[in-house]
């Protein structure tokens, strides 16, 4: 091996080490696992696909992924048109781009948790801000909180709050849409609405693919927050609606100690989460433009 | 995510968010109803601003407010109650959990931002057989959700002893992490080629190369790696949840869980106490974000570039 390629491994070493280590083989790990019953007090016991059968007819898990999917298909188009709103008027914020964009990213500062205790009161049906900012404007005031039909809207509403980085993200992005394309589409008199579809959303649509797909795999992932308002020690049982799928991976894994089963469950989220990603890019192929093809 | 697209000339992801600071500030081309467009553009981000700000004013005066009155929602407590704060920091181990935070951001950040660094150096600077395809694993990994990983993960700190420490919180970060490497080898593909090939032949090893000429030119890619691990870590909730019993070692996030079980909804509902506690965890990151939000943000952009 010449020196300069032993010095090359050398350096790469570290992360060689923790793939191979923390990654590969916990994920392979994860899955010999899953055919395992394994509480981490008595010896395992191989299960066959039993832990997979019984997530088929577990009625939690089944919520869980129902919960988590409808979150997911609510938060990600709502969140990336924000951001988008966001990020074009930040674009043309002049003076003001500064301390707005400080203000947007705030949200994104606020640890998950704190976010979360802090929208478990914001979000209160009786005594809530949301609901006395509403109800000032007549419009309906749900139960946020406690109403298994709006505690998924009223999480995706403490999302949103914290969208600044998708609209740093996007931006950015606009930022480096060359201008002479856009003063060349004014000239040729191009209004507003087709300067931005034909060459604006064009020349992002990168960005927006890379925040779709970032944000998907979060928020098929989602628990902090989630986990700090419902879940944990609470007077009341939680709520079934509020059971999001790591939330209850959690649960199988570190308060029921059903390693194999929660093993199975993870095996299953990641196989989701392969799944969704590859249909993106299979979409995304007729979608976005990669400047050069 | 082609890997290809990563060969654009380093740290331009870098040095293109400098150049959107120099595009916005140069007056609209568009001279009529520019003013008209200006103000409309000013009274919408006014208001969105309200928004975005306003539930963390309201957390704020919540924490100063008597029992009965948090809920009220009026702007400025009346009477303005000190209490909430003197309960947090007499009957909580607030400052230890504040400490144990800082001790864990503080290991969690250095680590990561040495190994990976040193990662990054060894795809930026070498050419070797297999460099291409070992960097597609890097971003590839960057995909992987973490409850893939997770059950073995806690397995193995499990079978070394670690469990009920704080070394789970920051250890694997001695490992590189992904996102790190990519931005900082984007970095060290930037630095002039000639500077390493004249200390080449000055005699200086590798290590040398990387120690005292790499990281030495390479101080705000460092910075932005360092401040984003840190933020990642003190934020952090769930590796506490999993890898913590003892109260004395709980970090903020986990402390105010903890917080919230025992005073808020599964205690006597104490909420002027849980917002106080809140403050009191939302302020360091405020305080990180006043002295370097500069770094944060760049590094949130940079993520977007890498397609």
């Amino acid at each position: 091996m010449r020196p300069e390629t032993r010095a090359a491994y050398g350096f790469l070493s570290p992360w060689l080490i923790g793939f191979v280590g923390l990654t590969l083989g916990p994920v392979l790990a994860t899955f010999v696992m899953s055919f395992s019953d394994y509480d981490v007090l008595s010896s395992t016991q191989w299960v066959g696909t039993e832990n997979y059968s019984d997530a088929l007819s577990d009625s939690h898990a089944h919520a869980a992924l129902a919960n988590t999917l409808f979150y997911t298909a609510l938060y990600v188009p709502l969140s990336i048109l924000t951001a988008l709103g966001l990020a074009l008027l930040l674009h043309s914020a002049g003076r003001l781009k500064g301390v707005f964009r400080t203000v947007i990213y705030l949200p994104v500062v606020t640890p998950p948790v704190a976010t979360g205790v802090l929208f478990l009161q914001l979000l209160n049906g009786q005594s809530g801000l949301i609901n006395s900012a509403l109800g000032a404007v007549s419009l309906p005031t749900p139960n946020w909180t406690t109403d298994p039909m709006w505690i998924k809207p009223g999480i995706v509403i403490m999302s949103l709050w914290s969208v600044g980085s998708v609209t740093l993200i996007l931006f950015a992005a606009l930022a480096e849409v060359p201008a002479h394309l856009r003063e060349a589409a004014l000239v040729d008199g191009a209004g507003a609405w087709r300067r931005f579809y034909h060459i604006t959303l064009p020349m992002i649509s990168p960005a927006i693919f890379f925040s779709v797909v970032v944000n998907t795999i979060a928020s098929l992932q989602l628990f902090s927050e989630v986990y700090t308002m419902y879940f944990g020690k609470t007077t009341t049982p939680p709520p079934e609606a509020a059971l999001f799928y790591v939330v209850y991976l959690f649960q199988q894994a570190f308060e029921e100690f059903e390693m194999g089963y929660a093993a199975a469950l993870s095996w299953l989220l990641f196989l989701i989460i392969m799944a969704v990603t590859a249909v993106q890019l299979a979409v995304s192929r007729r979608l976005v433009h990669y400047r050069g093809d | 995510m082609s890997t290809d697209r990563t060969n654009v000339p380093a740290a331009a992801p870098l040095a293109a968010s400098r150049d959107t600071e120099a595009a916005s500030t140069s007056p609209s081309p568009h001279g009529a109803g520019g003013w008209a467009r200006r103000i409309a553009v000013w009274l919408t981000c006014g208001a969105l601003s309200v928004v975005f700000v306003y539930p963390l004013v309201w957390l704020v005066s919540a924490s100063f407010k008597p029992r009965q009155d948090v809920f009220n929602n009026k702007l400025i407590p009346d009477p303005v109650e000190l209490g909430n704060y003197a309960k947090v920091i007499d009957q909580l181990p607030f400052l230890r959990w504040t400490f144990n935070s800082l001790v864990v951001g503080l290991s969690a950040a250095t680590a990561v931002t040495l190994s990976s660094a040193l990662v990054a150096f060894g795809f930026a600077y070498f050419q070797f057989k297999g460099k291409n395809a070992l960097f597609a694993l890097v971003l590839g990994s960057m995909m992987l959700p973490s409850a893939a990983t997770l059950i073995p993960t806690y397995l193995i700190w499990d079978r070394l002893g670690f469990t009920g420490t704080q070394v789970p919180l920051w250890a694997g970060n001695l490992f590189g992490s992904a996102f790190y490497i990519f931005l900082l080898r984007q970095f060290f593909r930037g630095l002039p080629r000639e500077v390493f090939d004249a200390a080449r032949v000055d005699g200086a090893g590798f290590f040398a190369l990387f120690w005292r000429i790499a990281l030495p030119m390479s101080k705000p890619a460092l910075a932005i790696t360092f401040i984003l691990e840190f933020q990642a870590s003190w934020v952090d909730l769930l590796k506490p949840l999993v890898y913590l019993n003892d109260t004395n070692l709980f970090t903020l996030p986990r402390g105010l869980k903890a917080v919230l079980d025992n005073f808020g909804q599964g205690g006597q509902r104490e909420w002027e106490v849980v917002m106080a506690a809140n403050v009191l965890v939302v302020l360091p990151m405020f305080l990180l974000f006043a002295v370097a939000g500069k770094y944060i943000m760049q590094g949130i952009s940079v993520s977007g570039s890498k397609e």
